[in-house]
């Protein structure tokens, strides 16, 4: 039977980083599956520490609404940086050693189509900042996705022991 | 490795359709996943929705979750004759865009509990949500129709696959 839960590549930082790159994404695949977890060294506060992931580096033509519960509200926000994860933790807000997770699903990387994806992310936290985020995303952009540009939102970096895999998922 | 996330079926729309089924769904997995990428004839609310089995009987609930990139919000519906599973991106989006819906069924296959369905709904041109859905059967999963609100056509370049998934 054919495996069509792929591991494409996998990254787990040895020190810190600015940015990840998931480059020379095959195009055999039928969709895209990112997971990270991950933590910044930001120290200053955001409300949601999302990572940002950029189809092609490219930094226009994106649409986001996430909808996100922080264990005491929800509430409901648009963006335009990236693709959205709401998944990243903080040196000054989040514990210690606690870092963010979150997935991405990108169907038909490969077409024609503008990129719709879907993102799911949490911070949990033993102090007051926590969330669980929802996400919609879309890059309005026709191009295959040959490669995904990780950031942290707002800047920073990723830390040590940050990981990150990419799947592809085949539909025959 | 075992492969435990298995395709079934997918479909991609030539041409606009009134509904999509997946027929003669195997009873041999664990749990199904459907993976939609859809547009529909709707400038509106642009939902699409499910009928395990094809019975449209109003006896199905489910509970959303949903940001509208304002404000959260929760609801619900009962005594439904669809399940909703997701958004489809409506005719006042540009020409290409598509919305992206991760459906899950779980235990599908078994003939003693009702099942099930947890959906997460990504139009980034309009909601996102997360959705349980409830199909009070004891009926196996064998099949799954698909349709967008008010029964509008899913239009052309909408693509669906549905993946089965192993315990073991």
């Amino acid at each position: 039977m054919a495996d069509t839960y792929t591991l494409i590549s996998s990254q787990t930082l040895s020190g810190s980083a600015s940015s990840v790159t998931f480059s020379s994404i095959p195009q055999t695949y039928t969709d895209l599956l990112l997971v990270a977890s991950a933590r910044t060294d930001r120290s200053y506060f955001l409300l949601v520490d999302s990572i940002l992931v950029q189809p092609n580096a490219s930094a226009t033509g994106y649409t986001t609404r996430n909808l996100l519960g922080t264990g005491s509200a929800t509430q409901s926000n648009t963006d335009t940086a990236a693709l959205q994860l709401s998944a990243g933790a903080t040196t000054s807000n989040e514990t210690a050693n606690t870092f963010g997770n979150g997935s991405c699903y990108i169907p038909n990387y490969t077409g024609s189509a503008y990129k719709s994806a879907s993102l799911d992310g949490v911070g949990e936290n033993n102090a007051t900042e926590a969330w669980a985020g929802f996400t919609a995303s879309l890059w309005s952009n026709t191009a295959a996705i040959t490669s995904l540009k990780l950031l942290p939102y707002g800047g920073a970096n990723f830390v040590q022991y940050s990981t990150f895999y990419l799947y592809g998922i085949k539909n025959s | 490795m075992a492969s435990t996330y298995t395709p079934i079926a997918t479909q991609t729309l030539a041409s606009d359709a009134a509904s999509v089924t997946f027929s003669s769904i195997p009873s041999t997995y664990t749990d199904l996943v459907l993976i939609a990428n859809t547009r529909i004839n709707q400038s509106g609310s642009s939902e699409i929705y499910c009928a395990p089995n094809g019975v449209t009987t109003a006896n199905k609930g489910f509970t959303y979750l949903l940001g509208n990139g304002t404000s959260a919000s929760s609801g619900r519906a009962s005594n439904d004759s669809y399940i909703r599973i997701g958004n489809g991106a409506g005719t006042s989006t540009a020409s290409g865009t598509f919305a992206t819906s991760v459906v899950n069924f779980m235990n599908y296959a078994n003939t003693t509990t009702y099942k099930t369905i947890l959906s997460r709904g990504s139009d980034a041109t309009n909601a996102v949500e997360a959705i349980v859905g409830l199909f009070p059967s004891t009926s196996a999963i064998s099949s799954i129709t698909i349709v967008g609100n008010g029964l509008v056509n899913i239009l052309t370049g909408s693509t669906f696959t549905l993946y089965g998934i192993k315990a073991a």
